[in-house]
């Protein structure tokens, strides 16, 4: 208990503790347990990382499992439960031996049986496992601890496809992992390095994971999703607070220790407090993007498409929807981010300069004739409605015509899904964001995936472009891949799947007496101590 | 009498079977679509169409009503969607902070409205009524979340004597148990507490202007006896409406209390299954809190039968 002992309930708690004290006073008392309390971005309803791609399930997901690689601070695929791994000279064999010491949370050992059907199912759900299946030949056990891959052609992300730190390939006990792909999974054993108390979890308000006592950490030294992964704590908390103001409160009070998201504006109050610190764990950060709907005109036209690029300002974008100059890039024309090893400025001259007029005329050469233009505008969702109001304003002043519709998030989510008429059940334009290494590939960028009706909401189609992406993702020479980023980019800033609108960082923030948070992109409750 | 009560509890049979269909029609006669929500942030349409499948969400509305009415006949209110949990649990799970906060707030506001609307009342037209009163008003132009911010600025963050936010369950830690609820209460109270205290002193004026009071006070009975005795207990049927009413409110209206403090009660229940589309748990909770609103109605209409002898049904 955080509050001082003048407090109402600490006065009632000191008389029973005085109470108690001379009865207890023969009996050495245990060490303290340390709890790290943390308000997460999301209530943790569905348990089955695989089947969802909600970001609160990856992360329950992280703390439980383990996975066969990890990203580095250098987003190099580095391995993990794997102990050594070799590769042909044809680059078509891929071999792995596993750690030796790996436990699941029953006791029971982790082998090759259980990685190769975690694998399968997963790669079944995942795009980028999928991807990786369609190059796969044959995945079989050696051994206990080894198995090999086999491919029907080179691929050069099979590591980063095994190591990408969200959409991971979780390793699960085999009976667990056989369950069908379209189902989720009723058991919850993984082999990381904390264990999910299932008896204590209350949907709606708290989460518990209790340290694995098992669980032998890698010899060396931890980098981001890499190397050890040490328990430095005995409990992790995720309390659900879905109002900030109380999260705030709680904070600054004492009652938790880590504000998984707090909001942009409230970074100064943040800051100015010495009992707080407020870390940025996203190099990369993140990416808004503005969503034209493919099916329709006048977004079915590149040159519409071509046209939002000249209407966007990133920095206003970026003024409304942070705010605080330090956490924004002023432009950034990377569509696979500023900072990663695949950004390249090559065709975002458009997006560089804003010009009404360009647009006017692109608009009028796509068709467009002053038909309403449909926005989803999400007004619980403070970013994404801080991008929607600076959209609106944007279009008018370019001269479209355009018909608002406010709506909640999960409305928003129904609604973009939706492939129905703008006017009727559909839409022209959303907004929406992600970010980190995910974003920064061409493969595991999902909404630059641009694969007709197998594309994320907005149906993103242009097949010349996934030719360019699946030739890089074939690539394993880094000068060519190099080469290939840039042709993909020229290309998208052509048929434009999105409108990247800026690029920027959502801190942490934590109770001054917490050491260790990592910089890993996604929050990971390893490493931290609490002193 | 039994066979009022009897004639009572059938009748919400008709009731909940109303409610039911109107909740299923207007839920699923929009668009909203539970599989993109569940599906996630980065789900791809194939992967939201799936989901849809096999939650049975693409099957038509009547064969999905159907199969829910003949779970509902089997007492079975269904699992929500996203937890796979049974809805009836969910409930159950919730009830305690919903009620403790609820019979919290209505003792709170009980003990301080009727004292001070009978005094009201009493000293009516004096500079007593007069500040009760305006504190009433004072009391309802507050915003529930305005009051809630101010205790824990204040009593949480300043004096660090209570708690932010949460809630511990009474079996748990009595004394955290009460700590956790003194700001709710009050929060919560202030309204109901404005809104008992001028019922009370309106009721209590009308029967102080009856025949009756002004003989009890010709024959030279004591102030309070005729405040209590007289007065207060033949108001006592028009407060008890509004306490009974009150308390089904509670139950059905402390979203923004548990919001607010972060309380994981049928409110934050029922905001979250309706921003996640949780179909099975928005028809649940609302049947459930008819349900006891019928309840909550019934047990009113009894207890006038106590308070009044003339009432018999």
């Amino acid at each position: 208990m955080i509050r001082k002992q003048f407090g109402l309930a600490g006065l009632a708690r000191s008389a029973l503790v005085a109470a108690g004290v001379l009865a207890a006073a023969a009996t050495a008392p245990a060490a303290a347990e340390t709890t790290l309390k943390v308000v997460v971005h999301a209530d943790l309803k569905i348990l089955d990382p695989v089947w969802t791609t909600a970001f609160i399930s990856n992360r329950h997901g992280l703390l439980i499992y383990d996975t066969l690689f990890g990203l580095n601070s250098k987003l190099e695929p580095k391995p993990q439960m794997v102990d050594t791994y070799t590769v042909s000279d044809d680059k078509l064999v891929y071999t792995f031996t596993l750690r030796p010491g790996l436990k699941f949370h029953d006791g029971k050992p982790v082998t090759s049986a259980d990685v190769i059907a975690s694998w399968q199912r997963w790669g079944k759900r995942d795009p980028m496992g999928q991807r990786l299946g369609s190059f796969t030949s044959s995945l079989e056990a050696v051994d206990d601890k080894t198995f090999r891959l086999t491919l029907k052609e080179r691929y050069g992300l099979v590591l980063d496809t095994l190591g990408k730190s969200t959409g991971n390939l979780f390793i699960m006990p085999e009976r667990v992992a056989k369950t069908d792909h379209m189902q989720q999974i009723k058991e919850y054993v993984g082999s990381g390095p904390f264990i999910f108390e299932q008896s204590e979890w209350r949907p709606g308000n708290k989460v518990v994971y209790r340290k694995n006592p098992d669980y032998v950490p890698r010899s060396d030294a931890t980098d981001a999703m890499a190397g050890a992964k040490i328990a430095k704590v005995d409990r992790v908390e995720w309390l659900y607070i879905p109002d900030h103001n109380t999260s705030l409160s709680a904070l600054q009070s004492g009652e938790i220790d880590y504000f998984e998201a707090p909001p942009l504006d409230f970074i100064p109050i943040l800051e100015r407090n010495r009992r707080i610190k407020v870390i940025d764990i996203e190099p990369l950060g993140r990416q808004g993007i503005l969503r034209p709907n493919f099916l329709y005109p006048p977004f079915n036209h590149p040159k519409a498409r071509q046209a939002l690029l000249y209407m966007v300002k990133q920095e206003d974008y970026m003024r409304a929807v942070v705010g605080n100059p330090k956490l924004y890039k002023k432009f950034c024309g990377a569509i696979f981010l500023c900072g990663s090893s695949n950004e390249t400025a090559i065709g975002s001259e458009p997006l560089a300069t804003q010009d009404f007029e360009k647009a006017k005329q692109l608009m009028k050469e796509a068709g467009y004739n002053g038909e309403k233009i449909v926005v989803l505008q999400p007004t619980d969702r403070a970013q994404y409605n801080a991008m929607t109001m600076v959209t609106i304003q944007n279009l008018r002043k370019a001269g479209l015509n355009v018909d608002v519709q406010a709506m909640d998030w999960g409305t928003v989510l129904s609604r973009r899904a939706n492939k129905g008429n703008p006017y009727e059940s559909g839409y022209h334009l959303f907004h929406t964001t992600h970010g980190g290494p995910n974003t920064a590939n061409p493969v595991s960028n999902t909404w630059f995936n641009s694969r007709c009706e197998r594309a994320n909401p907005g149906w993103a189609c242009d097949m010349e472009l996934d030719k360019l992406v699946e030739d890089w993702s074939r690539e394993t020479d880094p000068a060519k891949q190099k080469a290939l980023i840039d042709k993909i980019q020229a290309r998208a800033y052509e048929t434009v799947p999105y409108v990247p609108i800026g690029q920027y960082t959502q801190p942490v923030a934590v109770r001054s007496n917490i050491e260790g948070v990592l910089v890993t992109n996604v929050p990971v409750y390893w490493n931290i101590e609490k002193k | 009498m039994w066979a009022y009560v009897i004639r009572r509890v059938l009748a919400i049979i008709p009731v909940m079977a109303t409610v039911a269909v109107v909740v299923f029609l207007i839920l699923h006669l929009n668009p909203d679509d539970p599989a993109a929500i569940i599906a996630g942030d980065d789900a791809s349409t194939a992967h939201i169409e799936n989901i849809r499948r096999q939650l049975g969400l693409d099957r038509p509305v009547y064969v999905q009503f159907f199969d829910w009415v003949l779970r509902l006949i089997g007492g079975d209110l269904g699992a929500s969607i996203f937890l796979d949990r049974p809805v009836l649990q969910l409930i159950l799970e919730r009830v305690e902070p919903t009620l403790a906060l609820a019979i919290s707030t209505t003792i709170f506001s009980v003990c301080l409205a009727l004292p001070l609307g009978v005094l009201a009342a009493w000293k009516a037209g004096t500079w007593i009524d007069q500040t009760i009163m305006a504190l009433a008003v004072l009391a309802f132009s507050f915003p529930v979340f305005l009051i809630g911010y101010g205790l824990v600025q204040g009593l949480a963050l300043e004096l660090d004597l209570l708690p932010v936010q949460g809630f511990v369950s009474l079996s748990e830690d009595p004394v955290e148990f009460l700590a956790h609820l003194v700001m709710p209460t009050i929060a919560l109270g202030l309204v109901y507490t404005a809104l008992l205290a001028r019922m009370t002193r309106s009721t209590v004026l009308e029967i102080l202007n009856e025949d009756y009071i002004r003989t009890a006070r010709a024959k030279g009975l004591a102030n309070g006896r005729v405040l209590i005795i007289h007065a207060l207990k033949n108001a006592a049927v028009p407060i008890v409406t509004t306490i009974g009413v009150g308390i089904a409110l509670l139950i059905g209206g402390v979203v923004v209390t548990e919001s607010v403090f972060a309380i994981p009660g049928i409110g934050r229940l029922t905001i979250d299954a309706v921003l996640h589309r949780d179909y099975p748990v928005i028809q649940g909770v609302i049947l459930t809190v008819s349900g006891f609103y019928v309840l909550i109605n019934l047990v009113i209409d009894l207890t006038y039968t106590v308070l009044d002898p003339r009432i018999r049904y």
